[in-house]
């Protein structure tokens, strides 16, 4: 430990509690728990490879009224697991708000006739009316499932997203998409991913996994075909901005073939046959951790975490998933990193400099908080904060992996806490979303959305990381941040006094 | 290898690579199951035919790609027009996180709002201890003047009374006394974000006017209803009022809040209706509401007051904004001054210049009923043809209106208004009775794409382009603003059809 990691983590328990001293007494001793300087890993934790421990409370309720950034159940169902399913309807059922803020905001590419045979950018809701909500909505939704059959007859099946209402009211939507099912005999799989469930989005994941689980897993027929001994499941990738292609295409250079991409430019088929794959990779792991477990139980398919952000990580993700495989795999892989050092050089080269010593804070989702840590040091920048939404324990303790010791640690921040630790620290670069962007440009500190890419990307893979580098430059080295304060300030104060 | 440090390419270019579309490719033939694509072609031009047009507009329950969205959106948005006023939204807590995503994407700006976080505890018991806890902590974090409560559609169904729960939280002392806490019920299976900015409006007006004698004034209140453009919108309004010399009050004025400077500081709130405005408000002669379908309610209560009201449809061009200021000038009793006389006469001479362009230019229109009211007048006074105009969130009563508009002109012969439908109805009725362009909000892209008719955005939510909310669109001035707006997309067609030939026809230097 040395001792500017001691300072650090001093310096900012100093500004915990001071950022604290704002909330009523109940809510301080609720917050105080999941902020820390991520602390010294003891000695068994060193010995597992972790730099710090980053022991705060997480996946506990939010404390009213202190402006969560969080989301629900419905966002990471719908949102996050099935929306990217590209050949189902995935109706929104419910009232019309959940599917209408949600509609196209995720950025999941993919190839296809939208409305057509893909339905990724379209907006289905049962829209309820206050008829619905007193006599249920069943009978709707059996109505819209026929509508959706005649309208769209090369959609591959239907999904339900449950809103608020739907287990409130009582309604049964397992019966209703087991009479569909049998009656058209396309795949109905109903969702109880009601927004109030749980304390985030990440109960949205869990359920949505299960719904995988169990309604369509298990479910088609019988497939005998071969499957080659190369076939691997892209999983938890959602192909925001490309990324399961930037990601792919090195599989494939590798030699692997992927089965299927869950579910970023996914098929239902491609859902349906995941099982018979050699090896699930998993890369955020948050949400799609469930559903790898379960096939590791049912159907014997080994799962293995990987990370695709920054040249450190991409190289030691490659040889990690090639020590699954034969030596031709593992010869291929080193051919792959090989094949894009020099690009890596070339990126690093031109931008490392711009980039040397800038400090990062980030807020993010599942499992960015950390993935992306090494993608910025392999830049030369440093992260000053770091925090999830909605983790749980262990995405904490992975976290342990990434950063050192004193990084400023926040669970579940509150608009308020991260304003106040941006004001303290004065980092040159914060990564977010949408709600935090604007407040943050407009203190003067650049930014950059790190769930959408900011309508960039890929960041993932070789490709990724170039595209990743250059943006991250662009949002710091803009002439704007030079433009905040009028040139006339100090003369105008003098002529001002002047006329008093 | 596609990428390069030199020249970075991102999604746009990077996926049009050779190495990436072939990957495609394979994947698309390999594992996706996808159907060929004769039988998707097949299907794609089934669904531009009028056979699909009958199946399609014969849906009785799917709603596919709605132009509404749900009360408590309208709620937020009209609490935000007021000074230092937060929103606490009760119920679940992601409805917020939507709501603000949604503001900050379409004027990308801070969108603040608080939750009080409701999960299935609450859905059992009740939220009131959410409610106290949530006061609570928003007032002493956020420091606000006033607290806008509204509700999602848990807190609805759950029957959650708001009025008992917020006296219970002040006798708790979670929040003073005296601290101002107006609060409306915003179910969001009832009307849409219209509904819900009428009702959070009338929410505030009840909590500073109720049971007070009002006092008499000469001011007159203005009520813009929910605008995408009410940056532009409201300043420009108060430059008409300024030359007008009217004293009025603008009940929900967003233009600060919604334009914040960048200068090193995030102002959490900014401008906006003060308090004590809002409070004498209530003596007004008379309210005026830009937007029938967001004020109702709202004009209903200050009727009550004594006080005159009025309902325009979104003052827009000659006639639209002719309206307004006659309305303005009959209201208050003030002339209308010589200077907007001329601002009116420089868009009529601006619409005499283009009228050959414009002329018989056929359009379709969706977007808030008054919104497309007031586009379609407009459209009509340039010599165009509003064919299908389209309102998810409107009545059969907004029909029979635009019926009527129709019959006021020999361009209205065959248009046609669509309530209650959405844009996969406008998608059947582009591809079956095409027009010239698509006058809407971003969603309206795809629809560009689906069937080629040009997309002019000019309403909300506009998320794919920047900064048009800075400017207005009404008033004669707005007016010019949506003029020429029409007019690049009318002459890019030209431009874009020309170059097409592939000769040096119809390629005018002079237009």
């Amino acid at each position: 430990m040395s001792l500017d990691d001691e300072n650090a983590g001093a310096a900012s328990a100093d500004l915990i509690e001071e950022v604290l001293k704002a909330y009523p007494d109940k809510a301080a001793k609720k917050r105080r728990r999941h902020l820390a300087a991520a602390a010294a890993p003891s000695a068994e934790e060193e010995s597992e490879g972790l730099v710090s421990a980053c022991g705060v409370k997480s996946n506990i309720k939010s404390i009213p009224g202190v402006m969560t950034v969080r989301g629900c159940a419905y966002a990471g169902s719908k949102g996050v697991v099935w929306g990217p399913v590209k050949d189902m309807v995935h109706i929104s059922h419910g009232p019309v708000g959940c599917g209408q803020y949600s509609w196209s905001q995720r950025r999941n590419y993919y190839t296809g006739t939208t409305g057509v045979d893909s339905f990724g950018t379209m907006q289905f809701t049962s829209d309820f009316q206050e008829k619905d909500i007193v006599f249920g909505g069943d009978k709707k939704l059996e109505t819209i499932i026929d509508e959706i059959n005649e309208l769209f007859p090369l959609a591959k099946g239907v999904t339900v997203q449950s809103e608020c209402p739907i287990g409130l009211i009582g309604d049964d939507i397992e019966a209703v998409a087991r009479k569909k099912k049998k009656e058209t005999g396309k795949t109905v799989v109903p969702v109880r991913c009601e927004g109030f469930r749980g304390v985030s989005q990440s109960l949205g994941h869990h359920i949505a996994n299960d719904a995988i689980r169990d309604w369509v897993l298990g479910k088609g027929e019988a497939d005998e075909e071969e499957i080659g001994p190369y076939a691997v499941n892209i999983i938890g990738d959602y192909n925001i901005g490309g990324d399961a292609w930037a990601s792919r295409i090195l599989l494939e250079e590798m030699g692997l073939n992927v089965l299927a991409s869950w579910s970023g430019d996914a098929t239902l088929k491609e859902l349906e046959r995941a099982p018979k794959a050699r090896l699930n990779l998993i890369h955020c792991y948050r949400s799609m951790n469930y559903i790898c477990r379960h096939m590791e139980e049912k159907y014997g398919v080994p799962w293995t975490e990987y990370n695709f952000f920054g040249p450190s990580q991409i190289a030691q993700s490659l040889r990690h998933i090639a020590s699954h495989f034969d030596d031709t795999i593992k010869a291929n892989a080193e051919k792959v990193i090989a094949k894009y050092q020099p690009l890596v050089d070339a990126v690093i080269a031109k931008y490392g400099p711009r980039l040397k010593g800038k400090k990062v804070m980030l807020y993010v989702g599942g499992l960015r908080p950390r993935h992306v840590v090494t993608a910025y040091e392999d830049l030369g920048m440093e992260i000053a904060g770091t925090g999830y939404e909605f983790a749980h324990n262990d995405d904490y303790q992975r976290t342990g992996h990434y950063v050192k010791e004193g990084t400023l640690i926040y669970d579940d921040v509150t608009s308020y806490e991260l304003e106040r630790f941006i004001e303290a620290i004065r980092p040159d670069l914060v990564g977010s979303g949408i709600k935090e962007k604007y407040p943050i440009q407009k203190m003067g500190v650049p930014f950059r959305q790190m769930h959408s890419w900011d309508y960039s990307g890929p960041y993932h893979g070789y490709d990724g990381f170039a595209i990743f580098a250059r943006d991250m430059d662009l949002a710091i080295n803009n002439p704007v941040w030079g433009l905040f304060d009028a040139p006339w300030a100090a003369s105008q104060a003098e002529l001002a006094e002047a006329a008093e | 290898m596609p990428q390069s440090a030199e020249k970075v390419l991102d999604h746009a270019p990077l996926f049009r690579q050779p190495e990436y579309q072939e990957m495609l490719a394979r994947k698309r033939a390999e594992v996706e199951d996808m159907p060929p694509a004769e039988k998707v072609a097949e299907i794609a031009d089934w669904t531009k035919s009028w056979d699909y047009r009958e199946k399609n507009f014969a849906r009785k329950s799917l709603c596919i790609n709605p132009a509404k969205a749900c009360q408590p959106l309208g709620a937020v948005f009209a609490a935000a027009g007021f000074e230092k006023t937060l929103s606490f939204v009760h119920g679940s807590q992601g409805c917020v996180a939507y709501y603000r995503s949604h503001l900050a994407r379409h004027f990308k700006e801070p969108c603040s709002a608080v939750s009080s976080s409701m999960t299935e505890d609450a859905a059992v018991f009740g939220g009131l201890a959410n409610m106290i806890e949530g006061l609570r902590n928003a007032h002493a974090l956020y420091e606000p003047k006033m607290i806008a409560v509204s509700t999602t559609c848990m807190a609805e169904v759950i029957g959650d009374d708001l009025q008992s729960f917020i006296i219970n939280a002040k006798e708790k002392e979670a929040i003073p006394q005296d601290f101002h806490v107006p609060f409306a019920h915003t179910p969001a299976f009832v009307g849409s974000h219209t509904t819900g900015y009428d009702n959070m409006l009338k929410g505030i007006l009840e909590h500073f006017w109720k049971g007070k004698e009002a006092e008499r004034n000469d001011t007159l209140n203005i009520v813009p209803g929910f605008d995408g453009y009410a940056v532009g919108n409201n300043r420009e309004l108060k430059r008409i009022l300024y030359l007008m010399g009217i004293k009025a009050t603008i009940l929900s004025d967003v233009s600060d809040q919604f334009d914040t400077p960048s200068d090193g500081a995030f102002r959490m709130y900014d401008g906006g209706t003060s308090l004590a405005a809002t409070e004498a408000a209530a003596g007004a002669r008379a309210t005026l509401s830009l937007q029938e379908a967001c004020s109702h309610k709202t004009l209903e209560y200050a009727a009550s007051f004594g006080q005159a009201t009025a309902a325009l449809h979104y003052p827009l061009g000659v006639a639209g904004t002719d309206e307004l200021v006659m309305k303005l000038s009959e209201l208050s009793g003030k002339p209308i001054p010589e200077e907007l006389r001329k601002e009116r006469g420089r868009l009529v001479d601006a619409l005499a210049d283009s009228q050959s362009y414009l002329h018989g230019k056929s359009y379709a229109i969706f977007g808030d009923p008054d919104f497309v009211y007031g586009m379609a007048r407009f459209v009509l006074e340039t010599g165009g043809e509003p064919k299908h105009c389209l309102a998810t969130n409107a009545t059969k009563a907004w029909g029979e209106k635009m019926e009527a508009l129709f019959a006021t002109s020999p361009f209205g012969e065959g248009c046609k208004a669509w309530p209650g439908k959405d844009l996969w109805h406008m998608r059947s009725l582009l591809a079956t009775e095409p027009v010239d362009l698509l006058i809407g909000s971003s969603y309206g892209k795809y629809l560009e794409r689906d069937t080629g008719t040009k997309l002019v955005r000019l309403t909300f939510p506009i998320f794919d382009r920047h900064h048009h909310h800075r400017f207005p669109v009404l008033g004669y001035q707005g007016g010019l603003r949506v003029l020429v707006t029409l007019l690049d997309a009318i002459f890019d067609k030209l431009d874009e059809a020309a170059g097409a030939a592939g000769a040096d026809i119809s390629f005018d230097l002079t237009r």
